[in-house]
C-alpha cells in the first residue's frame, strides 16, 4: 500500500514506452479473456456432443418446466402460479417458493432471441444457460482476482476457474440448475464488494447491492454472502483497518441488499426475520458505532475522548444487554432457533442425520470424502496454502477477504459435498494468486540471471504485464488518500493514464527501479528456477488433463440416459424416458402417479402427470406417507395410495442390468423417513442383524413390503434364478402374486416399472364375511396403529 | 329400399336386387359390364381393391364416361381411386391412366357416391373396353373383439358386398378376398362361395341388375399393426444456400384392437410371437437419396433406436418408437433431415423456380388421417403457387425464422385420409431474386460494424465535465 514516493527523476521516453506496453497488455488480456470464455463454454459441451442436447438429472427438469411456463404464460402468471400437478392434493405455490433468478435469466435470453427472430426452443436456451454463465463466472473471477493481486493473477485464476471440475459438475450443458448462474452471481458480488472496498465509490456499492439481489434471486446460498461479508467487515474493524471505504462498501449493501432481498417472494420477510441474516445486522450496528467513534475521535481532544468513551461504554453496555436479551428470547421461542434445517446442519454437521433424515438422505448433503477433494479441485488443493501465504504478502483489505473466503468455504465444503461448489472459486482464486506469484518470482529471477539483461531499464522492460499493472493499481491506491477529492474513480483506464501523466511521471520508473533492486536480492539460481518453472507447467498440464477428463467422462452424463460400452459397440439405456413417454401418451392427463420423491420433478416435466411428492421436499409428512406406503404390505399400501387418489405407482429397479441407484437401494431411507412420522414402521423390522439384505436371509417384513414386491414381480422369469445384479445375490422370495396392483408397463431393460392400482372389488356377501372373520384376529393387534397409519383417511 | 347397405348388424343377412326402374340418364342406360373381377387384399390394414371391368356400350351413342359407385360407408374411407386402361395390342400394351373425378348424381339411391372415369377415346356403340380400377380403403377393418389382452391375436371384421355395387347391369362377376392368414373365424356365404387357403371366392354371379347389393361380413385374424398417423405436419424449408430442411411431426397411434389390462415385459421379451403379435415394433421410412443429418426425437429428447441405411437410389430409416405400441397406444415424434437442394429445386424457362417434392408420408404401410405440408420459401420470394396432383386445401402463412425482417412465405397444403399411394410429387412455383440471399449476412456484418464503430466512438469521446 504505502509505496515510497521519493524519486523525482523523470524519463519521458520510458513512460511513453510504458503506456504502449500497457495498451498492448490490455489487448492481450482482452483476447486471453475471450479465449478463457470460449474455453469455459466449450469444455462444458461434452455432454451435448457425447449424448445429446437434453436437460440433465432431476432439479433441472423442474427449472425447465418453470421456464416453459414463464415463456408461455408471462411473468405475472408466473408469480401467481399455483401448481396443482405436484404434491397432490396439497399443490405448491411455485411463484412464491422458487428462486426465480435462473428461470428469469433463461426466460429473458429466450425472449431476447425470439424478438430477434432467432427461433431457438426454450430447451436449447436452458441447456446452454449454464455454459454461458460459466464463461461469465470466469470473467468475474478475473475481475475479482485483479482487485486482489493484479491482472496476472486474475487471468490465471480465470483460466483455473474455467475448468475447475467441481464447477463443471454443476454447469455442464444441460445442467440447468440454480448453481449455474449463482456461482457467477456469487463471484461477481464479491468482486463488486472488493471493488467498492478498494475505490470507496458509492456507484460500485449500488451495483454491489444489485448483484447481491441477483444472487438472492438465484440461489439459497446467498446467505453465505450475507454472512461472509459481515465477517470480513468485522475482521477489518478488529484488525484496525476501518476506513470510510469499508463503511461505503458495507452499509449500503446491508440496507439496499436487504430491501431488495425482501422483494424476492421466496425470501420475503425472512430477510429480516431469520437468524441467517442477523450477523449482517449486528455488524451493521457495530460499524456504525465504530464510525461514530472515529468521528468523535476526530473532533474531540484525546482527553475528552477518553471521558466520552467511558460514558458511552457504560450506557451502551446496558442497552446492548437489554437488546441482546430480547433477541435471544425471540430466537429461542422458535423451535429451530430461527435457523433453517440446512443451515443448522452446516453449523452442526451431525444435526441432519439426527433429526431430519430427509436432508441426510440426499447424497449431495453428505460430507465429502478425501478423494472427492482431489477429484473436484485436483492440484488446486496443493496450491491453496501457497495462495494463502501470497495473500499475506502484503495483506490488504481485499486479500484478507480472500483468506476469509477460502477458510470458511473449506469448512462448509467439509460438511456438505454440494458446497464444494462454493469452495471451487475460492480455491481457483488463491491458486491463481499462488501460481501467478510463483511465475513472477521464477521468470523474474531467470531474466535477472540471463546474460545481457542486467541494466535496469531492460529489467523493467522484461517485467511481466501483471507486474506492471499491479504496480499501477498499487499506485492508484497509494494516491487515493492524498487526493481522493480530486481523483474520482473512472472506469476508463485511459483516464487513469491521463491522471498519471499529470502527476510526476517518474513514479513508475522509480518504483520499477526499487523493484529491480529488491529482485536482485530475491533472485533464485537459474537452474532451480527453470526446473521449478517446468514443474509448475507440468502441474498445470496435469490439472488441464484431469479437468478435461472430468468434463468428458465423469460429469457429462445426463443421468436420464445411461450408456455402457461393450464389445459390440455402445449400448444405450433410455428407460426413464421410455417410461415417461409411455405415461404421457397412454394414461389420462389427470391421473396421479406415486413414486419416491426423486422422480417427482421428472414425472411432472416429462410425463406431465400429477405426482404425490417431488424433489422439493417441503412437506416431510407427505413424503413419509409415500415412504410408509412403499414399506407397507400390499393391502395397507393400496389403502394409502387409494386414499391419495393414486392410479399408478412407479418404481425404479436396477436389478436386471445392474443400475445401482434404484429404489431398493434407497429403500432404507423410505423406511426411516416413513418411520419418523408413522412409528409403526420400524427400521429394525427390515434389517437382519443390522444388515440390509434382500436374499433368503431377509426379514419377512422386507419380503412382503410393497417396494420389494413391485421391484421383483415376475423377476424370476427372466433368468430362472432371480439373480439381482446390483445386490449380487439371488432374491429371497421369487414366486409371488400381486393382488392389489397390476403391471401395466415395464421398460425395455426393466429399469422403470409402472403398476396400476386395481379397482375395488365388488363386494360379495359370503366372501366379505369370510375375509372379515379371517382378518379380524390379525387386524386387532394392528388396530391401534391404523389411526396413525393413514393420515388421509 | 331402406338402407340395406348400412345394415351393419345384419350378419349374414342377404338382400338382393335393388331394382330400379326409374329413369336414368342416357349414358347410364346403354352401358353394361360384361365381366367384372374384383380382388380385395386385406393383408394389411389398408384395404386394396383391384377391379377389372369390361365395359360394353350397348347403346347407340358413343360415350366417354363410366361411373363407379360406392356405398356411403366405403366412400368415407376411400383414400384414392385410380383407373387405368390397357392400350395397344398384345405384347406392346401400355397402361394409360385415366381421369377420375367424384361426381354428384341427383337421384343416387341410398346416398351412394359416384366417381366418373373419363375415357381417353369415346366408346362407340357396340365396342367394349377393359378398365382397371384400383381403390384403397382406410379404417375399414373393425377390430372385434374391440379390446384384447397382450397374448391374444387381433381379429377384425371386414364388411363389403358380395356383389359389386354398380349403376350398370353386370353380366358376370367374381370377387376374390385375400386374408392375411388362413385363420378366418367366419365369413358370410353367398352361394357360390368358397374358401381356399388365404383366399375367399365369391361368385361367379350371373346377370345382376344395377345396384345389386349383398352384404357380407368376414371375421378374420389380422396381426399386422394398424399404424395410423393421426396428424402429420411436414415442413419443407428451402434455403438457397443449398439445403432443403424437412421436419416431420408425427402423432402415431395403433388403431387396432385396444390393449386391455396387463403389459408384461417378461412375456413380451421371452415369447415375442405369441405375445403382442399385433404390436407395432418398428416403422420404416423411405427417404430420398443423399439425405443427411437425420434426427429422430420427441419432445423429451433423442430416441436412440433408429437405423439409417443409405444407397444411391434411396435411404431407409428404420425407427422404433420408445415403447412398442399396442392397440390404442400413442406416441409422438419428430423426424428431421436435410437434403441437397439441387435434387429438388429447378428453374423453369420463364425464370421462375419450382420445388419438386413428394407429398405424402414417407412411412410405409401407414395411413395418415390429416396431413399438413408446409413449404417455407426463402425470404423475399414472390407469387407462390402450388401444383398438386389431387385436390388439397391451400392457404398462405408467414413465418419468421433466423433474423427475418419481412418473414418467409409459407405455402400450406392440407389433406385428409392419405395412404402411401399419395406419395406423388407436387410442385411449388415461385420467383426469387438471388440478391435476397445476401440480406442477412449484410445485416449481421453491418450490425457488427456499427457495434465496433460505437465502441471506437465511445473510447474517443470524453464526456466528463471537469478537465
Amino acid at each position: 500500500m504505502a509505496a515510497p514516493e521519493t524519486s523525482t527523476a523523470a524519463v519521458p521516453t520510458l513512460y511513453t514506452n510504458n503506456t504502449l506496453r500497457n495498451a498492448f497488455g490490455g489487448v492481450l488480456s482482452f483476447f486471453i479473456l475471450l479465449l478463457i470464455g470460449v474455453l469455459a463454454f466449450s469444455i462444458r459441451l461434452f455432454s451435448v456432443i457425447k449424448y445429446e442436447s437434453v436437460i440433465h438429472e432431476f432439479d433441472p427438469y423442474f427449472n425447465y418446466r418453470v421456464t416453459q411456463f414463464l415463456t408461455k404464460k408471462g411473468i405475472y402468471e408466473f408469480w401467481n402460479w399455483f401448481d396443482d400437478r405436484t404434491w397432490y392434493p396439497l399443490g405448491r405455490v411455485i411463484g412464491g417458493t422458487v428462486y426465480p433468478g435462473l428461470t428469469l435469466t433463461a426466460g429473458t435470453i429466450w425472449w431476447l432471441l425470439n424478438s430477434l427472430n432467432i427461433p431457438l426452443s426454450v430447451e436449447t436456451v436452458c441447456v446452454f444457460t449454464a455454459p454461458i454463465f460459466s464463461a461469465f463466472a470466469s470473467w468475474a473471477t478475473y475481475l475479482l482476482t485483479k482487485e486482489v493481486k493484479g491482472a496476472g493473477a486474475g487471468l490465471t485464476a480465470a483460466v483455473l476457474l474455467a475448468m475447475v471440475p467441481s464447477y463443471i459438475s454443476r454447469s455442464v450443458a444441460g445442467s440447468y440448475d440454480n448453481e449455474a448462474v449463482a456461482i457467477f452471481a456469487l463471484i461477481f458480488t464479491f468482486y463488486l464488494y472488493l471493488k467498492t472496498l478498494n475505490t470507496g465509490s458509492l456507484f460500485y456499492a449500488t451495483l454491489n447491492s444489485l448483484a447481491y439481489f441477483y444472487m438472492v434471486c438465484s440461489w439459497g446460498g446467498y446467505t453465505f454472502i450475507i454472512n461472509l461479508i459481515p465477517m470480513h467487515v468485522l475482521l477489518c474493524i478488529v484488525t484496525g483497518r476501518y476506513s470510510s471505504r469499508l463503511y461505503i462498501a458495507y452499509a449500503p449493501l446491508v440496507v439496499l441488499g436487504t430491501l431488495l432481498a425482501a422483494l424476492v417472494p421466496v425470501v420475503g420477510f425472512n430477510a429480516v426475520m431469520t437468524s441467517e441474516h442477523f450477523a449482517s445486522f449486528l455488524v451493521f450496528i457495530i460499524i456504525h458505532v465504530v464510525a461514530f467513534v472515529y468521528y468523535i475521535k476526530g473532533i474531540l481532544s484525546p482527553k475528552m475522548f477518553k471521558v466520552a468513551v467511558t460514558l458511552v461504554v457504560t450506557v451502551g453496555l446496558a442497552v446492548c444487554c437489554a437488546v441482546i436479551a430480547v433477541l435471544i428470547a425471540l430466537v429461542a421461542s422458535s423451535p429451530t432457533k430461527g435457523w433453517s434445517g440446512r443451515s443448522l446442519s452446516l453449523l452442526d454437521p451431525t444435526y441432519a442425520s439426527k433429526y431430519i433424515p430427509i436432508i441426510a438422505s440426499v447424497s449431495e448433503h453428505q460430507p465429502p470424502t478425501w478423494p472427492s477433494y482431489f477429484m473436484d479441485i485436483n492440484v488446486l488443493a496443493f496450491l491453496v496454502p501457497a495462495g494463502i501465504i501470497a495473500c499475506f504478502l502484503p495483506l490488504s483489505d481485499a486479500s484478507s477477504f480472500i483468506v476469509l473466503y477460502i477458510a470458511t468455504s473449506v469448512y462448509f465444503s467439509g460438511v456438505m459435498v454440494r458446497l464444494m461448489l462454493v469452495l471451487a472459486p475460492a480455491a481457483c482464486i488463491t491458486s491463481g494468486i499462488a501460481l501467478s506469484e510463483a511465475f513472477d518470482v521464477l521468470t523474474g529471477s531467470i531474466k535477472f540471471q540471463l546474460p545481457g539483461v542486467t541494466s535496469n531499464a531492460e529489467v523493467d522492460a522484461g517485467e511481466t504485464s501483471s507486474d506492471t499493472s499491479e504496480a499501477q493499481t498499487d499506485e492508484v491506491k497509494a494516491e487515493k488518500p492524498d487526493d481522493t477529492s480530486k481523483n474520482r474513480p473512472s472506469k476508463k483506464s485511459k483516464k487513469k493514464e491521463r491522471e498519471l501523466a499529470e502527476n510526476p511521471p517518474a513514479k513508475a520508473t522509480a518504483k520499477a527501479k526499487a523493484k529491480a533492486e529488491k529482485k536482485r536480492l530475491l533472485a533464485l539460481p537459474l537452474e532451480a528456477s527453470v526446473i521449478s518453472l517446468l514443474l509448475l507447467v507440468v502441474l498445470g498440464a496435469f490439472y488441464v488433463v484431469h479437468s478435461v477428463w472430468a468434463a468428458a467422462e465423469a460429469y457429462s452424463a445426463p443421468s436420464i440416459v445411461l450408456t455402457t460400452r461393450s464389445r459390440d459397440g455402445l449400448h444405450v439405456f433410455d428407460d426413464f424416458r421410455e417410461a415417461y413417454a409411455w405415461l404421457s401418451h397412454n394414461t389420462d392427463v389427470n391421473d396421479k402417479v406415486a413414486s419416491w420423491w426423486d422422480y417427482g420433478y421428472q414425472t411432472t416435466a416429462m410425463a406431465n402427470r400429477t405426482v404425490i411428492v417431488d424433489n422439493n421436499t417441503w412437506n416431510n409428512t407427505h413424503i413419509a406417507t409415500v415412504g410408509t406406503a412403499m414399506s407397507s404390505p400390499e393391502r395397507a399400501a393400496w389403502e394409502i395410495f387409494h386414499s391419495l387418489d393414486v392410479k399408478y405407482v412407479l418404481v425404479v429397479f436396477g436389478g436386471l442390468i445392474g443400475y445401482p441407484s434404484d429404489d431398493i437401494n434407497k429403500f432404507l431411507w423410505m423406511v426411516r423417513i416413513g418411520g419418523g412420522v408413522f412409528p409403526h414402521i420400524k427400521e429394525p423390522d427390515y434389517l437382519r442383524d443390522g444388515q440390509y439384505r434382500i436374499d433368503s436371509q431377509a426379514t419377512p417384513t422386507m419380503l412382503n413390503c410393497l417396494m420389494y414386491k413391485l421391484s421383483y414381480y415376475r423377476f424370476v422369469e427372466t433368468d430362472g434364478k432371480a439373480y439381482d445384479r446390483v445386490r449380487r445375490t439371488e432374491i429371497g422370495k421369487k414366486y409371488f402374486k400381486l393382488t392389489h396392483f397390476e403391471e401395466v408397463f415395464t421398460t425395455h431393460h426393466w429399469m422403470v416399472r409402472i403398476y396400476k392400482l386395481k379397482p375395488l372389488k365388488n363386494r360379495i356377501r359370503g366372501k366379505a364375511k369370510k375375509s372379515k372373520s379371517k382378518t379380524s384376529s390379525t387386524s386387532s393387534s394392528k388396530r391401534s396403529g391404523t389411526k396413525k397409519k393413514n393420515p388421509w383417511l | 329400399m331402406e338402407a340395406p347397405i348400412r345394415a351393419r348388424e345384419a350378419l349374414g343377412f342377404i338382400l338382393f336386387s335393388l331394382l330400379f326402374s326409374i329413369c336414368r340418364s342416357s349414358s347410364l342406360n346403354h352401358l353394361l359390364i360384361s365381366n367384372a373381377e374384383r380382388r380385395i387384399d386385406l393383408s394389411s390394414h389398408i384395404v386394396k381393391v383391384f377391379l377389372t371391368l369390361k365395359v360394353e356400350n350397348a347403346g347407340s351413342t358413343p360415350t366417354s364416361e363410366v361411373l363407379l359407385s360406392f356405398p356411403p360407408t366405403q366412400a368415407d374411407h376411400l383414400a384414392t381411386v385410380e383407373a387405368l386402361v390397357t392400350k395397344g395390342k398384345r405384347k406392346k400394351t401400355t397402361l394409360v391412366r385415366l381421369d377420375v373425378k367424384p361426381t354428384e348424381l341427383p337421384d343416387a339411391p341410398n346416398d351412394a357416391k359416384y366417381f366418373t372415369i373419363y375415357l381417353a377415346n369415346p366408346l362407340k356403340s357396340g365396342e367394349s373396353t377393359t378398365i382397371e380400377v384400383l381403390y384403397l380403403l382406410t379404417h375399414s377393418q373393425e377390430p372385434f373383439p374391440a379390446e384384447i389382452a397382450q397374448s391374444e391375436s387381433q381379429l377384425v371384421y371386414y364388411r363389403d358386398s358380395a356383389l359389386i355395387l354398380s349403376p350398370y347391369h353386370i353380366k358376370q362377376q367374381t370377387t376374390f378376398i385375400k386374408t392375411p392368414s388362413t385363420k378366418v373365424e367366419s365369413f358370410t356365404r353367398v352361394e357360390p362361395s368358397n374358401r381356399a387357403g388365404t383366399e375367399i371366392k365369391y361368385g361367379p354371379y350371373e346377370d345382376h341388375p344395377p345396384y345389386s347389393f349383398s352384404p357380407i361380413l368376414i371375421h378374420f385374424e389380422n396381426n399386422s399393426p394398424f399404424a395410423v398417423v393421426e396428424e402429420l405436419v411436414r415442413e419443407v424449408e428451402i434455403s438457397h444456400w443449398g439445403n432443403l430442411q424437412v421436419t416431420e411431426q408425427y402423432t402415431l397411434v395403433h388403431a387396432g384392437a385396444r390393449h386391455k389390462g396387463v403389459f408384461s415385459r417378461v412375456d413380451y421379451q421371452s415369447r415375442p410371437t405369441l405375445n403382442g403379435a399385433s404390436s407395432l415394433r418398428y416403422l420404416l421410412a423411405r427417404l430420398p437419396p443423399r439425405v443427411h443429418s437425420v434426427y429422430y426425437r420427441d419432445e423429451i429428447g433423442n430416441i436412440s433406436s433408429s437405423h439409417l441405411r443409405t444407397d444411391s437410389r434411396k435411404s431407409e430409416l428404420e425407427i422404433e418408437p420408445r415403447y412398442p405400441l399396442f392397440g390404442g397406444w400413442k406416441a409422438t415424434f419428430v423426424i428431421g433431415y436435410g437434403l441437397p437442394l439441387q435434387d429438388f429445386l429447378f428453374e423453369t424457362s420463364d425464370d421462375r423456380r419450382y420445388l419438386n417434392f413428394t407429398f405424402g408420408c414417407p412411412l410405409l404401410e401407414t395411413v395418415v388421417d390429416k396431413l399438413t405440408v408446409k413449404v417455407v420459401l426463402p425470404e423475399g420470394s414472390k407469387d407462390p403457387s402450388a401444383v398438386v396432383p389431387f385436390p388439397v386445401e391451400q392457404h398462405l402463412e408467414t413465418k419468421y425464422s433466423y433474423l427475418d425482417v419481412v418473414g418467409r412465405t409459407v405455402v400450406v397444403m392440407e389433406k385428409k385420409n392419405l395412404v402411401p399411394a399419395h406419395n406423388s410429387h407436387f410442385q411449388v412455383y415461385y420467383t426469387f431474386k438471388p440478391i435476397f440471399m445476401l440480406a442477412e449476412p449484410l445485416m449481421l456484418s453491418s450490425a457488427f460494424f456499427l457495434f465496433f464503430v460505437a465502441c471506437v466512438a465511445y473510447l474517443h469521446i470524453d464526456l466528463s465535465i471537469r478537465k
